[in-house]
């Protein structure tokens, strides 16, 4: 298929082909095997500049946008999703200082997440707010000049490894959604600790971890917007970045069909390759056909939120909710053409299956997502009358 | 700190075939690439500007196609390329080779001349030595590890079969790299952007201010007559016994053969 890249994109699905062939594919399986975070792989993603993408150039980055970073992802994901959703966390994180940072906040803080100098992780999630982010109990209270937050996170990508920090903490709880508002907060910043490291099922070369503010002081200047917008700009980020999990689910995908098809071209039984036989020819067809689905869907969004709609919400949950349901499917069927092998760890498609699930569940569970879907039905059916 | 890294685009293939009618390596429908050992130098090249700065260039000789091989050296962040092409140069051997080379850099100017220690494809380790006997400066073959660098005098760890010598030259300096040396970085998304535009520089024989006969086929010393792969012999005999009956056998079969 030709997706009528332009000559940028197709350097961007060069390079990050070749870094995922070259630098991930070596190293996934021990990666996994320690839930060890690639630290070496996040220097050679800076170095070929793959953390710039979708930052605007005035702040040294290559001023492209979802697509390429899809693109980017995708190939990523077709070696590692582990690795992936360390780097896709990174811009998680990086797009409430990009859509709701002041000048000053973006020249601070931009130039060193496009150099890949700085990580960043986007912190929302705590023990009583997953799907409901209203449910967030973590505070910030004014202080003079400035904030002071307490209260823990959950299960943050990139935990103790990123450097910036975009935090949702309530202003004013009385409010609800309405009382929360967004912060930046650097690593180091008095009161700021991280604690416990989760033990995962997959994706286990990222790092996933509690952040713990204790009276930790955040001067004022670094809320994102203003007092109360902290949900919309949660909203706006996941919007945002949500198509960027779709890429990674067309990724794993074509990683582990690739991974299948190899294999049933060597394997023999009843003295012919597997491949020969129809069962599995259909379940690959099957395969084949459903990835391709989802990378069109995925595609097709990332360049209608570059075209700067608004109404992103509802595209943004399909290619999401699809994309991530196929990752499932395909790499589950992966390890079933494969039989015992698939199953075992000496090859890859076992973690490929262990590491889709997780694109069902995070930045909104797919069911979250088919709310966002069905609502948004409904008032555009109300528009119509 | 002027560096120039000499590389040379090679066919990516285990196996090299030779045209049997020509002599020469069959290149059509072989993808080229930048010759291993070449990518160590240019990341020796962009680490010593990283840390006495200065500039990098890359230069190749070859037909025009080599400049894909630049373009490449240029995504991986050399600040500039020279391709010298000329029907002229065509048919070089080593020894006209790094004549020619050795009069670009002249051109070019350089403090520290950077090779792969080998290609790929003709394997024979000569270019850069023989560039450093032309330009008339030293030259330190198989670097493992640069361990000191000024304006002045660089220390290098030269790779010997058991260990390493510590060798300290001054500069200007020519050094051929083994790929202990460093691992290359990949190139950059802005450096492609950049390669893609970038203007690459060509030199002509007119260029070189040089005679006719010391470049190309005239100027090459080593005439190819024939080029073929050594036919494999698998005819072996095994003598078994007592070390006393193989050496009395051994001296029977010598005898035979009329060696003894």
């Amino acid at each position: 298929m030709d997706y009528f890249f332009t000559e940028e994109q197709k350097m961007i699905q060069e390079l990050a082909r070749q870094i995922a062939e070259e630098k991930v594919v070596p190293v996934r399986a021990e990666l996994d095997e320690k839930e060890e975070f690639p630290h070496e792989i996040m220097k050679v993603l800076a170095q070929s500049d793959m953390f710039g993408i979708f930052i605007p150039e005035e702040y040294g980055g290559l001023g492209m946008g979802a697509l390429e970073l899809c693109i980017a992802v995708e190939e990523l994901s077709r070696a590692c999703l582990g690795v992936s959703t360390s780097y896709a966390a990174n811009a998680l994180g990086t797009y409430p200082i990009l859509l709701f940072g002041t000048e000053e906040q973006k020249k601070k803080y931009l130039p060193d997440i496009a150099s890949g100098k700085r990580l960043v992780a986007f912190a929302l999630t705590e023990a009583n707010a997953g799907s409901d982010a209203a449910g967030i109990q973590t505070t910030a209270k004014k202080d003079g000049d400035y904030y002071i937050l307490n209260g823990t996170k959950q299960w943050i990508t990139n935990g103790g490894e990123a450097e910036i920090y975009t935090v949702i903490a309530m202003t004013d709880p009385s409010r609800g959604a309405r009382g929360a508002s967004a912060f930046i907060v650097e690593k180091g910043t008095p009161g700021f600790s991280f604690g416990k490291k989760e033990k995962k099922m997959g994706i286990r070369a990222s790092v996933t971890r509690e952040l713990i503010f204790d009276n930790c002081k955040v001067p004022k200047e670094n809320i994102l917007g203003r007092e109360g917008m902290g949900f919309i700009v949660a909203m706006k980020t996941l919007d945002q970045s949500r198509v960027g999990v779709g890429a990674q689910g067309v990724g794993v995908a074509q990683g582990a069909l690739d991974e299948a098809i190899r294999f049933a071209r060597q394997r023999v039984q009843f003295g012919k390759p597997v491949i020969s036989f129809q069962a599995v020819q259909h379940m690959l067809a099957d395969m084949a056909t459903l990835t391709e689905a989802a990378r069109s869907l995925v595609y097709s969004v990332a360049r209608y939120v570059d075209s700067g709609a608004k109404d992103i919400s509802k595209p943004s949950a399909m290619a999401k909710v699809f994309a991530t349901d196929v990752a499932m499917k395909v790499t589950t069927d992966a390890v079933q053409v494969m039989g015992g092998s698939g199953y075992m760890r000496e090859y890859p498609v076992e973690k490929m299956m262990r590491d889709a699930k997780i694109l069902q569940i995070y930045e909104g569970t797919n069911q979250i997502q088919r709310n966002v879907i069905g609502q948004e039905l409904i008032k555009e059916a109300a528009r119509k009358g | 700190m002027k560096i120039v890294v000499c590389i040379k685009q090679v066919p990516d293939t285990a196996e090299v075939r030779i045209n049997p009618e020509t002599n020469t390596l069959v290149r059509d429908g072989v993808p080229s690439i930048i010759n291993p050992y070449d990518l160590h130098a240019l990341e020796a090249g962009l680490q010593i500007k990283e840390l006495t700065g200065g500039t990098v260039t890359a230069l190749t000789m070859g037909p025009p196609q080599a400049e894909d091989a630049l373009r490449e050296a240029i995504a991986m962040g050399v600040d500039d390329a020279v391709l010298l092409t000329d029907r002229a140069f065509a048919g070089s051997d080593t020894w006209a080779t790094a004549y020619t080379l050795s009069r670009a850099v002249k051109k070019i100017g350089f403090d520290i001349i950077l090779c792969g220690k080998q290609a790929i494809d003709g394997d024979t380790a000569q270019v850069g030595p023989e560039m450093a006997e032309f330009l008339d400066i030293p030259h330190i073959a198989y670097v493992k590890a640069i361990d000191e660098i000024s304006t002045e005098r660089i220390r290098v760890k030269r790779m010997m079969e058991e260990g390493y010598d510590i060798v300290e030259s001054p500069i200007p300096v020519l050094l051929t790299v083994v790929k202990e040396i460093n691992e290359p970085r990949l190139p950059s998304l802005k450096g492609k952007m950049r390669a893609k535009k970038a203007e690459i520089k060509k030199l002509g024989f007119d260029a070189l201010e040089t005679d006719e006969h010391l470049v190309g086929l005239k100027g090459s010393p080593t005439q190819v007559k024939d080029i073929f792969a050594p036919e494999m012999k698998k005819d072996r005999k095994v003598l078994k016994g007592s070390p006393e009956e193989i050496v009395e056998q051994l001296i029977g079969v010598l005898k035979e053969m009329k060696c003894l």
